[in-house]
């Protein structure tokens, strides 16, 4: 067995057919599409370029990113917390907690939004007091739920629900040794918590929070309903008037996947940076 | 000795659902003493040193480190149980080796030794430092300071441990079967350090499978067998003039299967037992 030596390096690449077969086909489908875009006179391309940097639009896309971030924010804190009161080891609390997940997760967000805003109907004063007691403040609820609060209370609410459950899951996968070891350190639960256990539980918590984060951007949209100025709004005002309705709302389409375009990077970032210490 | 022992162990009890874990323990440990706790598994050996640090709770008895009541205080008239920030302090004031380490997987090496002796024990950093480069080099790894604790060895991690519970100054070291998840080959560098500590004077309680081991660094040997202290006494009483039956039977078990290897750790030997392992 010892004729020419063999080496599998001067090996040629094997023939498919099949890939090139799926290769024409997609160059077809893509030259299909560029010609729809570019010949179909109805997309108004000139007008989406006038209206993608307008200042109401902007201004509309300002305020979707605000709601995001705010709601994002209190969410996660409050996420958290329930996170932390479902894992407690009393009852009634952990209890308390599992209702709120199952009711805040339950209702569409949209409903809820809805229902905020006409929060001012079951209850036409919000005050401030002893429980079945004397009151100290009360202001009417229609001056207190704008469309703002309405929907920053509406967005927080719903995505803490989904935080708790992401928050839970990341606790739950951080190794029961460490939780000992702390404690063993002499920490107090809550040192354990914030020094140890959440820390590790950021590596599970953090890619389905990157994705939670893209949804709510894009759930903002609905605050729409609520006639709240976000990115959404802004273009509907717009094509209201003007009857321009497609090239418009491709000007929102465009924002939305700039920014979750933006967004999925950072995620990327942050999911390495929480990966290090582990295996 | 009558000294005030550092921990008093008076009758505990401790159950897990129908399982009686731990059924009417006594044990005394006095300063500078070392106990080595064996038995075979399932005897309650790691609920007894997990109980003593609080990690469990207990049914039943009493614990005393120092003579202060652990996990309860008396309240007029009454006993109830302390607060989580004095069970804590009193957990803080014992070191505890795991078994699988534990070390703090997002923190480097020297993070994980100075971190409760600046948030618990109210040390500067600077001081925490020193002391955790100190005891690095103490356990023989002086340059690992900085290294994170998945680029350690099973060895290496288990030093580190050594040297994350010797950090805070305990007043008693418990060990929880510190060898058991080692490869043989590095189980000497950790009884090392161990035999070390046990020179030094420090105070310990080991849990081992190691039975020469547990014989060599005793003063005082305990054997545990259905959640009870079986026997007690020096380990030449315990190993070679054992007076209950259990006990012989546990020990002529251990002969055939483990001392063998365990004392006549040549390296042939150890190289054969590997390859039989795959």
């Amino acid at each position: 067995m010892s004729s020419p030596a063999v080496d599998v390096a001067d090996a040629r690449p094997r023939v498919r057919p099949l890939r090139w077969l799926a290769g024409a086909v997609l160059l077809v489908l893509a030259a299909q599409l560029a010609w729809f875009l570019v010949t179909n006179p109805r997309f108004e391309w000139p007008v989406v370029a006038d209206y993608l940097l307008d200042p109401n639009i902007l201004a509309g896309l300002g305020m979707s990113l605000l709601l995001t971030v705010v709601a994002m924010a209190l969410g996660s804190g409050l996420g958290v917390l329930l996170a932390a009161g479902r894992l407690s080891g009393f009852k009634p609390l952990a209890w308390a907690c599992g209702v709120y997940v199952a009711v805040f997760r339950g209702i569409p967000p949209l409903v809820q939004l809805i229902f905020w805003f006409n929060l001012g109907y079951l209850l036409p004063r919000i005050s401030l007091g002893v429980p079945f007691g004397p009151t100290f403040a009360s202001w009417p609820t229609n001056a207190v739920i704008s469309s703002l609060t309405a929907a920053i209370l509406g967005l927080t609410l719903h995505e803490a629900a989904y935080m708790a459950e992401i928050v839970r899951a990341g606790l739950l996968a951080v190794d029961g040794g460490q939780r000992d070891a702390a404690r063993a350190m002499g920490f107090t639960a809550r040192q354990s918590f914030v020094k140890v256990v959440l820390p590790q539980a950021m590596r599970v918590i953090i890619p389905p929070t990157g994705s939670q984060f893209i949804s709510l951007l894009k759930g903002t949209s609905l605050v729409s309903v609520i006639a709240m100025a976000d990115l959404l709004y802004s273009v509907q005002v717009i094509y209201n008037r003007t009857y321009q309705i497609v090239p418009l709302l491709i000007v929102a389409c465009a924002w939305y996947l700039a920014v979750v375009t933006v967004l999925s990077v950072g995620q990327r970032r942050l999911e390495r940076h929480f990966g290090k210490g582990q295996r | 000795m009558n000294a005030t022992p550092v921990l008093r162990v008076q009758n505990v009890r401790k159950r897990f659902g129908d399982h009686v874990a731990l059924d009417g323990i006594s044990l005394d440990v006095h300063e500078g003493e070392v106990v080595t706790v064996i038995g075979p598994s399932g005897s309650g050996k790691s609920t007894l040193v997990r109980c003593v640090h609080q990690l469990e709770g207990i049914d039943g008895g009493a614990m005393y480190l120092d003579g202060e009541l652990l996990g309860h205080e008396s309240h007029r008239g009454h006993l109830r149980p302390l607060p989580d920030r004095r069970v804590a302090a009193q957990r803080g004031r014992m070191g505890m080796v795991f078994q699988q380490f534990n070390l703090f997987a997002h923190w480097s090496v020297l993070r994980n030794l100075t971190e409760a002796q600046v948030a618990v024990h109210g040390r500067t950093p600077e001081r925490a430092r020193e002391e955790a480069l100190r005891l690095l080099e103490r356990v023989g790894l002086a340059g690992k300071a900085d290294a994170h604790p998945r680029q350690l060895s099973g060895g290496q991690q288990q030093r580190v441990a050594i040297a994350r519970a010797l950090a805070t100054d305990p007043r008693i070291m418990l060990f929880d079967e510190p060898t058991s998840a080692l490869d043989p080959e590095l189980v000497d560098e950790v009884l090392g350090v161990v035999r070390a500590l046990a020179a030094g004077g420090m105070t310990m309680i080991i849990v081992t499978h190691e039975m020469a081991f547990a014989r060599e660094v005793a003063d005082r040997c305990v054997f545990m067998e259905h959640g009870r202290v079986v026997e007690t006494g020096t380990p030449e009483e315990i190993f070679d003039r054992p007076s209950s039956p259990r006990l012989r039977a546990f020990l002529s078990r251990f002969s055939q299967e483990r001392v063998a290897e365990g004392e006549a750790a040549s390296e042939p030997e150890k190289e054969l037992e590997k390859g039989n392992a795959r």
